[in-house]
């Protein structure tokens, strides 16, 4: 523990176990993508090591067979519709959550933060209820619109977060420049919150993308997306095939988290601009 | 005049104010129908089935409500016998009769049949003892508990799910029982539900709690770079962790052979498809939601009053149980909270990991809609877990608050 004036050799001793049982936390974080990443090259069809030699056979299964190819266009597909829905709702939600009374934004915000704690279960099994006489499970239109309610909390907090950083004065003053509200807005608000919006388009689309339970309930054999393909087959016999699939999607989510992190830095770079 | 000005300013003021508010409610009512429709119109719908019955009604409404006043002692009277048997004759072929024989066979097994075939085979003959009819047809309708059944399913409104999914059922006289020991399995579900959450909760907090602490008071530099083995995993799809976790855990996956390598173990250790796995996976996947918060408090409090309180005498230890751990109770409890409430709406890696006595309620409620389709089963269990997860958010909100959240 840092910060002592002596440290006896007692307290060495306790530092240094301090330090390796939290190593070993680290590594039980980074573990399982750690094991999955190499096993995807394997050139073996087990799933063990010592793996007896590198190969990219795996990629070559993955990206020949038609399930998983249409899996992954169905991830994307339903990412992408999710993330423009989620984004367009939550950022005018946003914007107008911040004109309203804090009390009234309190009780809106429980609302629409709410399906980030009710367990994703509960409302696949309402939603099913609700879409299965109207013909929407086994449909795209289904799947988007329950992704889309368990992405929109995302988009809502990050473009409040970033509307809190906004200067209300500087939309007054493109105003009393001759701005009309529609200019001002595009001109002066957008490209301060467009970190916020970006990131929670990046958040939407990981959830959508992320999202199995929604799929299990309402989706049919061909809207199947990546994770219940995986989930399939995982439940069936766990085949080398998935460890590639896998490795892409560790790539995917390391360029969503780089992506994030840039547009943090960049919103905190503007911040710091603003005050100074 | 210059109060005059000054109440048309204000008046403009609040016209202004008005004119703002009014934006901000046409701006955010979109959002709030798509959810009114997609989110809070379903789970309505939830909570509606799991008291709903009408099958029975359906196609027995003269029987059902006969039933409501028979005392469920002794066998129903002849007019009632009677009545079902002109009802059910009514009913037959139809496909109200399939859904209320569903209906029944949720409470007794084996129902569906025996409705089915007193339907293909009732007496020709109206006069002499009905009931005796039915029993020679099917012994059962000699029981008191088949018509007690048909009385709990009288709708239009039950309790039969509700208290099936504490293991409790009304007698045919109304009194609320237990049901049968080897029926018995919701409480032992929800039990078992809580007991992983709490242990998943814990093993969070021994694990995250140091790691938050070295986070906190590493060099910016350290952290930011430690940061990262955190972020990671958080953003990692949930199914590449499960089955990462499945491919480790398994017979003669890497763990047991690098055990095995050690000269720890002799044969391979059964770590999957059992509790082990699921406590590891789980923990696995809501590790960062219990060091975020903790990171976070820790970052705001300051080395200078543990540093006080060793130069003052105490003992390190002393100085931290005192003086620092106190301090970062806000993040624990929003860890704890935050783990816990997740943990326990669980469904995807305990299906993937667990073995059958390690399936939660999440498990039951998608079973009973997808597999088993009854539905008003899977909206009571619905309904337990989802007052269990309210009741925490209120405490959370009430203990952590909104910033957390961040909606202010």
């Amino acid at each position: 523990m840092s910060g002592w004036t002596s440290a006896t050799r007692g307290e060495i001793a306790w530092r240094h176990a301090f330090r390796i049982y939290c190593g070993l936390v680290f590594v039980f974080l980074v573990l399982p993508i750690a094991v999955i990443v190499p096993l995807s090259f394997n050139a073996g069809s087990f799933l063990t090591f010592p793996m007896p030699g590198l190969s990219l056979r795996w990629y070559g299964d993955f990206f020949a067979s038609p399930k998983w190819l249409a899996a992954v266009s169905n991830s994307f597909g339903v990412g992408a519709a999710t993330t423009i829905l989620a984004t367009v709702l939550g950022t005018t939600a946003a914007l107008g959550l911040a004109r309203l009374k804090p009390r009234m934004r309190r009780v809106l915000g429980a609302v629409i933060l709410a399906p980030l704690i009710v367990p994703v279960v509960i409302t696949g099994v309402g939603v099913y209820f609700l879409y299965a006489p109207l013909h929407l499970t086994n449909s795209y239109l289904g799947l988007v619109l329950a992704h889309t309610v368990l992405a929109i909390p995302f988009v809502v907090l990050t473009v409040s977060a970033s509307l809190h950083h906004f200067d209300r004065n500087l939309l007054r003053a493109a105003s009393s420049l001759g701005a009309s509200p529609v200019v001002a807005f595009r001109r002066v608000m957008l490209p301060v919150i467009l970190p916020g919006v970006v990131s929670g388009a990046v958040f939407a689309f990981a959830t959508s993308f992320d999202e199995i339970v929604m799929g299990l309930f309402l989706a049919g054999p061909t809207q199947r997306t990546l994770p219940i393909q995986m989930f399939n087959g995982v439940r069936e016999e766990i085949s080398p095939t998935i460890t590639a699939a896998a490795t892409l999607l560790v790539v995917l989510s390391i360029a969503l988290l780089v992506t994030i992190e840039m547009l943090r830095r960049r919103t905190e770079r503007f911040a710091r601009k603003a005050r100074t | 005049m210059s109060s005059t000005v000054a109440l048309a300013l204000k008046a403009s003021l609040r016209r202004i104010e008005r004119r703002q508010a009014l934006i901000g409610g046409a701006l955010v009512a979109p959002l709030l129908l798509f959810l009114a429709v997609n989110f809070l119109l379903p789970i309505a719908m939830m909570l509606f089935r799991s008291v709903d019955d009408p099958d029975v009604r359906a196609i027995m409404p003269r029987t059902t409500a006969a039933l409501a006043a028979w005392d469920g002692r002794d066998l129903p009277s002849a007019t009632v016998t009677a009545m079902m048997i002109e009802e059910l004759e009514a009913a037959r072929g139809g496909a109200d009769l399939s859904r209320a024989a569903n209906r029944l066979n949720y409470d007794i097994n084996g129902f569906r049949s025996l409705l089915l075939k007193t339907a293909r085979n009732l007496p020709s003959a109206r006069d002499g003892d009905m009931l005796q009819a039915l029993v020679a047809i099917d012994h059962r309708w000699g029981e008191i508990e088949t018509w007690a059944a048909i009385k709990r399913a009288a709708g239009p409104l039950t309790s039969f799910y509700l208290l099936g999914a504490v293991d409790l059922k009304q007698s045919g006289g109304g009194e609320v029982q237990g049901i049968a020991p080897d029926r018995a399995i919701f409480l032992k579900v929800l039990g078992r539900t809580l007991w992983i959450g709490f242990w998943v909760t814990v093993l969070c907090l021994m694990l995250g709690y140091p790691v938050a602490y070295l986070l906190a008071t590493a060099s910016s530099k350290t952290a930011n770079l430690l940061m990262i083995l955190v972020l990671l995993p958080f953003w990692t799809s949930l199914l590449v962790r499960t089955t990462a976790w499945v491919v480790l855990l398994q017979k003669d996956g890497p763990v047991n052979s690098v055990l095995y390598a050690a000269g720890l173990i002799d044969e391979p250790l059964r770590l999957i498809f059992n509790r082990v796995g699921v406590y590891v996976a789980i923990t696995h996947v809501l590790l960062p939601f219990m060091i975020l918060p903790l990171y976070s408090v820790m970052k705001g409090i300051g080395p200078t009053a543990m540093r006080a309180a060793v130069s003052l005498g105490a003992h390190p230890f002393l100085a931290f149980a005192r003086v620092y751990l106190p301090q970062t109770v806000p993040g624990i409890t929003a860890g704890t909270l935050l783990v816990f409430i997740s943990a326990i709406g669980y469904y995807v890696t305990p299906a993937l990991i667990g073995g059958a006595d390690d399936q939660m309620l999440s498990y039951f409620i998608a079973f009973y809609t997808n597999e088993t389709t009854n539905w008003g089963m899977a909206a009571a269990l619905g309904c337990i877990l989802l007052v269990i997860t309210a009741l925490l958010y209120a405490v959370y909100d009430k203990l952590a608050g909104r910033a957390a959240v961040g909606l202010t």
